[in-house]
């Protein structure tokens, strides 16, 4: 048996490959492979940048209240006033919560920018620390102090390199500390440059900022010490705390005595939940014609899925955003076409032989191949439009939808969107119900609604829906004049009522009898009730015209990603199964005839692994070695016997007997079985099942 | 009455008839032992059994009864496993059920089951007792004790009496309602008392029950094939009852058979290898095709890793030799590091300093946490570095825990380090939390190969394979050997006590003042030093281990197999 070396290492630097090739070397390497990775890399570009510019935007609210709370937190403190009120204020320690939700993997992100932002715009001492760094009030200050250190090279030039090594080796206190700031704030107040004076000015100086980026995971004794130390010293080292809190605020008083937690002048800021974060980004990259790449209903449900019962993560939905992405270039030969519409219709004169035949088989059978490429640009025009008018009327739509009582089709637009996406939505029972709900609406409802779909299609500049904002717009006039014309019509009925006053008992039951004969036979209806019914049957029209499921469309491929399986078993794989599948019904993946068996059994003569572990599938807790490896024989010397080997028995048994450790062996690698001390010769299980 | 073997009868060599009077003494003797195959289960189907001879006397249709009332209540268990054998790609819940009680026959019965797989004919060869043994229990349907009883003649008594207790306990409540069925099998100690009265009045219901028992045995298949719901809610309702069961007594039941008594030595690696290696593999197209399936993502793979993601490979099988042809095929030109994550001395550090030692850095480190910052910044600086990391077993042992995995993530992260690793622990994805996984920007691949964990085992301390280090029992003799009487005497007498105590889980070694004691009432030894210069002479032989406890004494030990100690025993006493 070899024994490996520990590493092994090439120190061949020559990089010969780049990143292009393996795109284009894979299984399907077609000519333009070269183009479709460029398409790629500058769609990803921009939907990258795109949802990097929507964070800040989504962020922007926060940042602002923060800087502003940071700003004025201080202030009191350098107007010498002798006011008692403000007296108490100097030993509190303004913090800010800061609510960011349970998608810890965002919060990175998040804080990041947040420390570039103050940075910029409030102190250059701005420090974070994470728990896993801060066992200990030593680590914590040690930390503390070597970043601030390290603040202040970012802000003077590192000509202080020396002195800071020096530094590092000191014991650290709180003392040390705030006498480290005195002469830092002191020392380069003369010297600082022009421009950061603005904020030094602002006060007399610049407060140091400490985030703790995960506070649940702090240990409260790291904490409360910390804050009751550094609240003595707030009157000559200005600290500010931001904790970034990932449950809810009252994790606060959970973790700090009343004491302590006096001793903070607390202030909750909420982020944005990350549903909302969501939202904007599918709004911003897939509900729009800016990006033409799109996902099909499955991909999107995937990872919305992953998104709302994993990990609530944008970050990770950004992932798997990429992924569909890349996959969609990778094995779409007609994802060159993928691109803005001018692009696509100038590379549609650069087709392949073999791509224009694959369109005009599929779409424009009956044309020549030679006029394959205008019929494609003719194509792609339509499929632009499509998507155009799509978006507009999916909002519009949304629109009516979205205020409906129980949200039969989906609170979200994401929820609408997908089930578009899957089939003909006025197919489904939901959409029915809508309609319903529809002709049901008051009319200030239905008017709200109105106006909201005008401005939807007003804000586009798509021709061919002008009239049909036109349409709205003249639906609302005749709303408003309905309602000068209900004043008429309540008139005219009072007039009426009037003319009945005097009549004898029998005359009255008469006419009301007549009037009951006439509400149920022709139950009249109301202007606004005709008019409602033209509203929502229009509508309704504009959903069947527009709202086509992108399947019907021609060359719809060429921008959809479809392969939802793939998605899955990349971002959401499940491990456990697999080696289950693998373990339990190796035809499975082993595509032999002999191997083929009813449910719940497995042949003999499958790999050793899967029959020592369907073996001891049927044990408990505690597995006896002896029956395992004696069953083990049995099964292996009836597959064996087939073979009718020359072998004496007494060296076959021997080599099962070595069959039979290895797959013990493998099973223990496996995390099935584990030895154990609680009886000779035996493993413990260590799946459920057995006890 | 008699034991369950009467058929064999003609064709066996070892058939034990037991006697009733026999069988009750068992019964009586085992109540207050440990509930040793109390509920054998009868998974297999018995009905040809009861179908060919019904007209068998009465304790063996008892028997019947009970195994049909096992087989349905094994019937529930068996919903559950249908499920769970079925289609690839569903839930967790059906790989792994709660826990319930299983018994300890199963195994072999299962054994013997996929032993005659169906359309596979199986000769008879007289010469090998094994497969005599298995050929008619394969055809008549026997339930597997019967097998183990002929193989082990002083245990047979006890396993053919076993289903009797069980059966009473069956019976009982089964005599006060009817409906309660299948599931009246309990398991505490205080139904024994009240069974043994109602065994006999109980006779006549059995008879009837066990016609109601046929029908169900009978339409049992069909309900195997669909589980009908109202089995289904059965199962749940009794789901929570049978998990607070199958926790409430941490006694296990299994056999005490040992490997010592099978008398098959432990190998070694070498000459487990070579046994190994005389085994043909099977279904080698089937795996060329698998693996070359893999191999067509090899250059997918590159492209993934260069956009930033980091591969993970998982499934049954060594990726060890996939990821050694990536390696070979892909990374020729590019600087890589192979980690062998399985390796027992791995550690991150190590790690960490196989990338500083690329990097041409000299000098070390004071904390893994600086080298980490050294090669951020380093990578950081020069875009145009790029490293790839191979780590085979990302999930072994020494780099699971937290901190490791904390900081492979973070080297992971890094724009230009490219990570693509296996795991294969059932149990790795745990490894990983929400903050780890974004760190690895882990995309999954499935890669079953099938191939053996050969490197990946060899370091593993296996269970049956013999560990260099252990002591085995003919050095044992032979150093023995060479000592005075009086000093195999003392050894001796340390042997016996830790044979006494073997079954005592918190052992710890016999204690210096007793041992003393003990050697001076046996005229072993005068005085304590005497006994202590002897003891030097063990330690120096690695014959003992000494160990302080925690009150100070030290405790003498000797690290050898308790089987070792019994047989060294047994050949002294021959000699003797």
């Amino acid at each position: 048996m070899t024994t490996s070396n520990k590493s092994r290492c090439c120190y061949q630097s020559e990089n010969v490959y780049c990143t292009e090739d393996y795109f284009s070397k894979g299984k399907n390497a077609s000519e333009d492979s070269k183009l479709r990775f460029e398409t790629y890399q500058l769609i990803w570009q921009q939907m990258k940048s795109e949802t990097e510019r929507l964070q800040e935007e989504l962020n922007k609210n926060l940042f602002d209240s923060l800087i502003e709370f940071l700003q004025t937190s201080h202030s009191g403190l350098w107007k010498n006033s002798e006011d008692w009120s403000s007296e108490i204020k100097l030993r509190e320690i303004p913090t800010a919560a800061l609510i960011l939700g349970v998608n810890v993997t965002d919060h990175d992100l998040t804080l990041r920018s947040l420390t570039e932002v103050l940075q910029n715009n409030v102190t250059p001492y701005v420090v974070s620390l994470q728990a896993k760094d801060c066992p200990d009030m030593k680590h914590f200050l040690q930390k503390l102090v070597s970043q601030l250190m390290d603040c202040k090279v970012d802000v003077q030039s590192k000509e202080k390199e020396s002195v800071q090594v020096i530094q590092k080796n000191v014991h650290y206190s709180m003392d040390s500390l705030s006498a480290w700031y005195m002469s830092v704030t002191q020392k380069t107040d003369p010297k600082m440059p022009r421009k950061k004076r603005t904020f030094s000015s602002q006060w007399h100086s610049p407060p140091v900022v400490l985030i703790l980026k995960d506070m649940e995971s702090f240990t409260t004794k790291v904490l409360q010490d910390f804050i009751i130390i550094s609240s003595q010293h707030l009157h000559e080292f200005p600290l500010i705390l931001i904790f970034g809190i990932a449950t809810s605020p009252v994790v606060i008083h959970r973790l700090l005595p009343h004491a302590v937690s006096s001793l903070l002048c607390i202030e909750l800021f909420q982020s944005l939940s990350c549903k909302e974060h969501l939202t904007t980004v599918l709004d911003k990259l897939l509900l729009t014609t800016q990006f033409p790449f799109k996902l099909s209903e499955k991909v999107l449900q995937i990872l919305t899925n992953i998104f709302l019962y994993h990990d609530f993560s944008i970050q990770n939905f950004i992932k798997g955003l990429q992924l569909s992405l890349l996959e969609h270039f990778y094995s779409q030969p007609l994802s060159v076409l993928c691109c803005n519409l001018p692009e696509a219709k100038r590379r549609t004169h650069f087709l392949s032989a073999n791509q224009c035949e694959n369109i005009r088989q599929k779409y424009i059978f009956s044309i020549s191949c030679k006029r394959v490429g205008e019929e494609t640009q003719s194509l792609l025009e339509n499929l632009h439009v499509y998507h155009t008018n799509y978006f507009l009327v999916l909002r519009c739509l949304h629109q009516f939808t979205s205020f409906l009582p129980k949200y039969p089709l989906g609170r979200q637009i994401r929820e609408l969107y997908c089930m578009c996406l899957e089939k003909n939505i006025w197919d489904s029972e939901e959409y029915a119900s809508v309609l319903q709900l529809l002709r049901l609406l008051a009319k200030d409802e239905l008017m709200a609604m109105l106006q909201n779909c005008f401005k939807v299609f007003q804000s586009s500049s798509a021709k061919e829906l002008g009239n049909t904002a036109k349409k709205i717009e003249e639906f609302l006039a005749q709303f408003q004049s309905l309602d000068a014309e209900t004043k008429e019509e309540e008139d005219t009925s009072q007039s009426q009522s009037k003319g009945l006053q005097k009549t004898d008992l029998y005359h009255l039951q008469k006419s009301l009898l007549e009037m009951k004969e006439l509400r149920s036979t022709s139950k009249r209806q109301t202007k606004f009730e005709v008019l409602r019914e033209q509203v929502v049957s229009f509508v309704d029209s504009l959903v069947r015209e527009y709202l086509l499921p992108p399947d019907t469309q021609p060359l719809h491929e060429t921008l959809y990603f479809s392969s939802a399986h793939t998605l899955r078993q990349h971002l959401n794989a499940a491990p456990r199964i697999a080696l289950h599948t693998a373990l339990n019904n190796p035809y499975y993946y082993l595509k032999n005839e002999a191997l083929r068996s009813e449910e719940g059994c497995i042949p003999n003569v499958a790999p050793d692994i899967c029959i020592a572990y369907k073996l001891h599938l049927e044990c408990s807790r505690l597995i006896n070695l002896v029956d395992w490896s004696e069953a083990f024989a049995t099964v292996v010397t009836a597959a064996e016997k087939m073979d009718a080997n020359s072998v004496t028995s007494e060296e076959r048994n021997e080599v099962i007997h070595a069959r039979f450790i290895r797959a013990v062996s493998e099973l223990e690698l496996l995390g099935f079985i584990k030895p154990t001390k609680q009886k000779t010769d035996h493993v413990a299980r260590l799946t459920w099942g057995g006890c | 009455m008699t034991s369950t073997l009467e058929l064999k009868e003609d064709k066996m060599l070892k058939v034990q008839f037991v006697g009733d009077d026999d069988v009750l003494n068992h019964i009586l003797d085992r109540e207050g032992g440990p509930k040793i195959k109390k509920d054998r289960a009868q998974l297999l189907v018995n009905t040809q059994k009861i179908i060919k001879k019904p007209e068998n006397e009465l304790e063996e249709d008892d028997q019947e009864v009970l195994k049909d009332q096992n087989y349905v209540e094994v019937l529930g268990q068996d919903v559950q496993e249908s499920l769970k054998n079925g289609s690839a790609t569903d839930g967790g819940n059906k790989v792994y059920p709660f826990q319930n009680r299983k018994h300890p026959e199963k195994m072999a019965k299962l054994a013997s089951e996929l032993a005659k797989t169906p359309g596979k004919s199986v000769s008879l060869n007289k010469n090998d007792p094994e497969i005599t043994i298995d050929i008619p229990q394969c055809s008549k349907g026997h339930s597997a004790s019967d097998k183990s009883q002929l193989k082990n003649n002083d245990k047979s008594e006890f396993l053919s009496t076993a289903p009797r207790g069980l059966r009473k306990r069956l019976i009982v409540p089964r005599s006060h309602s009817d409906s309660e069925s299948e599931y009246s099998a309990s398991n505490s100690e205080d139904d024994e008392g009240v069974a043994q009265e109602y065994e006999e009045d109980t006779n006549e219901d059995i008879l009837s029950q066990k016609i109601q028992a046929q029908n169900r045995v009978v339409s049992a298949p069909v309900c195997r094939g669909t589980p009908s719901k109202k089995m289904k809610r059965k199962k749940t309702s009794h789901l929570v009852e049978e998990y607070f069961e199958a926790h409430s007594s941490s006694k296990v039941l299994t056999s005490d058979r040992t490997l010592q008594k099978l008398k098959r030595a432990k190998l070694d690696q070498q000459t487990l290898h070579n046994l190994l290696s005389k085994v043909s593999p099977s279904f080698s197209a089937e795996l060329k095709q698998l693996n070359q399936q893999h191999e067509q993502l090899f250059h997918k793979w590159m492209l993934q890793l260069h956009l930033g993601f980091n591969i993970v490979l998982y499934g049954l099988g060594s990726k060890r030799n996939l990821l050694e042809r990536f390696r070979t095929t892909m990374l020729q030109d590019c600087i890589h590091i192979v980690i062998n994550g399985f390796f027992p001395g791995i550690s991150v550090k190590s790690i960490l300093n196989s990338v500083t030692e690329v990097l041409d850095h000299m000098g070390t480190f004071r904390s893994v946490l600086d080298q980490l910052e050294w090669i951020t910044n380093k990578f950081k600086e020069d875009s145009s570095l790029e490293l790839f990391l191979l780590i085979h077993n990302l999930d072994s042992q020494m780099l699971r825990g937290d901190k490791s995995q904390q900081i492979i993530g973070q080297l992971s992260s890094l724009r230009n380090i490219y990570l693509i690793a296996s795991i294969d622990h059932l149990n790795a994805p745990l490894m990983w939390d929400h903050a780890k996984q974004s760190l690895y920007n882990w995309l999954w691949y499935e890669t079953t190969t099938y191939s053996h964990y050969t490197e990946e085992t060899s370091y593993e301390n296996s269970l049956l394979v013999k560990q260099s280090g252990s002591l085995p029992l003919s050095s044992l003799i032979h150093v023995l050997r060479s000592l005075t009487p009086n000093a195999r005497g003392i050894f001796r007498l340390l042997i016996k006590y830790q044979l006494d105590n073997q079954d005592n889980p918190s052992y710890t070694g016999l204690c210096f003042q007793d041992f003393y004691q003990q050697c001076r009432e046996a005229f072993l030894v005068n005085s304590d030093l005497t006994l202590r210069a002897q003891l030097t002479e063990f330690r120096d032989h690695k014959l003992i281990r000494t160990k302080k406890g925690t009150d100070g004494v030290e405790y003498l030990l000797i690290p050898v197999d308790n089987g070792i100690l019994t047989d060294f025993l047994e050949k002294e006493e021959e000699e003797l």
